[in-house]
């Protein structure tokens, strides 16, 4: 059951920009903004809220920009780079902040994030400053498409990877390794007494997320062709855990479930009243009231209640 | 004599001035099931805390077959085959019976393996097996935090067979176990622990238990050992009796 509505939903994904072309560009940056979301996701398995995810985000847009100006223009070798960016940011910062729980480590997740934040900006000779560094669109295959081809090529990609990403994920959270994950939440001392070493499986964590934050971070560099300091701001942080929230952290599903939700209640809401924050918010307050388990919750709930 | 597996030598430790351990040492022997009895707060918990390197002594040694263990932490005392289990169960609570075993399962043979699945069908039977070997065979789909208090005990007991341990370290086996259950519960650890040549030390506050499964006892008090030897002649001794047993 859970393989036909995943497989109707990615079908309903693919050919709605054929229904309404605006569409396109809102679910490319929703599916990116689902990455990051996902990376959010699984350190909350852990417990572990991150308020400066934004940074890996920005990380991998900041070394799309640098990669290709610096003559790398093959699509496939810059979203692999960037995300590898991405990765060894993950891991330079978490061997530092696994050490942390709760409100210490949210924080200190937000203070090194805005750090990197404020580089990105105060560096004007280096990152463009706030007007941000452009990112050329990249060849395919060594062929390079017009701008709106381009676009469709990154949508049918990004849906693609959300699919087999999506797996991968879901197969390291079935693993070992992901249920000691979410054993880190519940009893580190057992973990310690089973021989598990807590750090380690919570850096490994740490890096998969970066990296999904990277992954997320490279398709939007290539989606709005520029990338800003912004994109590593302490709102974008949160943005990504309200995603990540919303959608429900019981699957892989709830991430991008969150993102697409997200995404297409703000382009809605913009077209009815300039105060699209006031609805925005109205539905993320009633959505959490009503599902705690996010929006996937409710999913996984019905199909466990059927027979 | 068999060889010692585990020795503590003149341990001390204090908390706010009163003496956990005041110099005492202990040996554990190989195939051993050796019982700590002793008055509440005199000092026996800690004593396993330090055996597996949760605290750690200000003064004394603590030796795994020889080799000092002291400043180990309880991660590596437990790869070297310590096994504990806890007086209050110590589970992962959102998690189901049967994940619960096969972690400690996967900590002991694959961890590491970020692909492979957790639940394999080998995995499945062997943590089968060790529920079925303490009753908990009929609640392995349920949510840890959802077992009674008593089976939670059990569980704890199983997470740490399954980490196939040399020595098995047990806070208060059957506490919060009825009294029903009690004795099958000693009778299938006992077998567990010949069957796989386990040796063990158990902190107990039940005398029945402890006068027929113990193939010898320590009595600690006040981070001291008052008496130690077989069960009848510790059980004998009119001081134990006296300030140990009578309050037990």
């Amino acid at each position: 059951m859970r393989i036909i509505l995943t497989a109707a939903a990615v079908l309903t994904l693919a050919v709605l920009p054929a229904a309404a072309p605006w569409l396109q560009f809102v679910l490319t940056l929703a599916i990116a903004k689902g990455f990051a979301a996902l990376g959010v996701a699984v350190l909350l398995r852990a417990g572990l809220i991150s308020i400066g995810h934004a940074m890996f985000f920005a990380a991998s847009a900041y070394g799309v920009a640098f990669l290709a100006h610096a003559g790398i223009n093959d699509l496939g070798l810059l979203l692999l780079l960037s995300v590898l960016v991405a990765a060894l940011t993950g891991a330079i910062a978490g061997a530092f902040l696994v050490r942390y729980r709760a409100i210490f480590f949210a924080m200190l997740n937000l203070a090194v994030s805005m750090v990197f934040y404020a580089l990105c900006a105060k560096l004007y000779g280096v990152t463009g400053g706030t007007d941000g560094m452009p990112v050329p669109i990249p060849a395919v295959f060594g062929i390079i498409f017009a701008e709106p081809v381009f676009k469709s090529v990154l949508f049918y990609l990004s849906l693609a990877l959300m699919v087999l990403v999506g797996l991968a994920v879901q197969r390291y959270l079935d693993s070992p390794l992901g249920h000691a994950l979410s054993a880190v939440h519940t009893n580190e001392i057992r973990l310690e007494y089973l021989g598990i070493p807590v750090w380690a499986v919570l850096l490994i964590a740490y890096v998969i997320s970066a990296a999904l934050a990277g992954l997320g971070g490279a398709i939007s560099a290539f989606a709005i062709g520029r990338v800003v300091p912004d994109f590593a701001f302490w709102t974008a942080s949160g943005h990504l855990v309200l995603i990540a929230v919303l959608g429900g952290i019981g699957g892989v599903p709830g991430a991008f479930i969150g993102a697409l939700f997200l995404e297409l209640l703000h382009s809605a809401a913009v077209t009815v009243t300039d105060a699209w924050n006031l609805i925005v918010g109205m539905t993320l307050i009633i959505v959490i009231m009503f599902m705690p388990q996010g929006i996937y919750g409710l999913f996984a709930r019905k199909e466990a209640s059927s027979p | 004599m068999r060889r010692a597996i585990l020795e503590a030598k003149n341990l001390c430790v204090a908390f706010n001035g009163v003496k956990a351990a005041d110099g005492a040492s202990i040996a554990i022997h190989d195939g051993e099931f050796l019982a700590i009895i002793g008055p509440n707060g005199s000092g026996k918990t800690t004593l396993l805390n330090i055996c597996t390197g949760y605290i750690r002594p200000v003064s004394g040694s603590v030796l795994l077959d020889g080799n000092d263990i002291t400043r180990l932490s309880p991660r590596a005392i437990a790869r070297r085959g310590v096994a504990r289990a806890f007086q209050i169960p110590q589970l992962f609570s959102a998690q189901r019976v049967i994940d619960n075993m096969m972690l400690a399962l996967a900590a002991k043979d694959g961890l590491w393996s970020a692909i492979r699945p957790l639940e394999t069908a080998q995995r499945r039977d062997e943590a089968m097996a060790l529920l079925e070997l303490v009753g908990l065979d009929g609640d392995a789909e349920r949510i840890s935090s959802t077992l009674p208090e008593g089976h939670r005990k059990l569980l704890d007991i199983a997470v740490a067979l399954a980490l196939k341990p040399r020595l098995l370290l047990l806070d208060e086996p059957t506490s919060g176990v009825s009294a029903l259950e009690r004795f099958p519960l000693m009778e299938a650890l006992m077998s567990a622990l010949r069957q796989r040549r386990i040796t063990a030390l158990f902190v107990e506050h039940d005398m029945d238990v402890v006068a027929r499964y113990a193939s010898r006892v320590l009595v600690w008090n006040a981070g001291n050992i008052m008496a130690e030897g077989r069960p009848d002649e510790v059980f004998g001794n009119a001081q134990v009796r006296e300030r140990v047993v009578g309050v037990a």
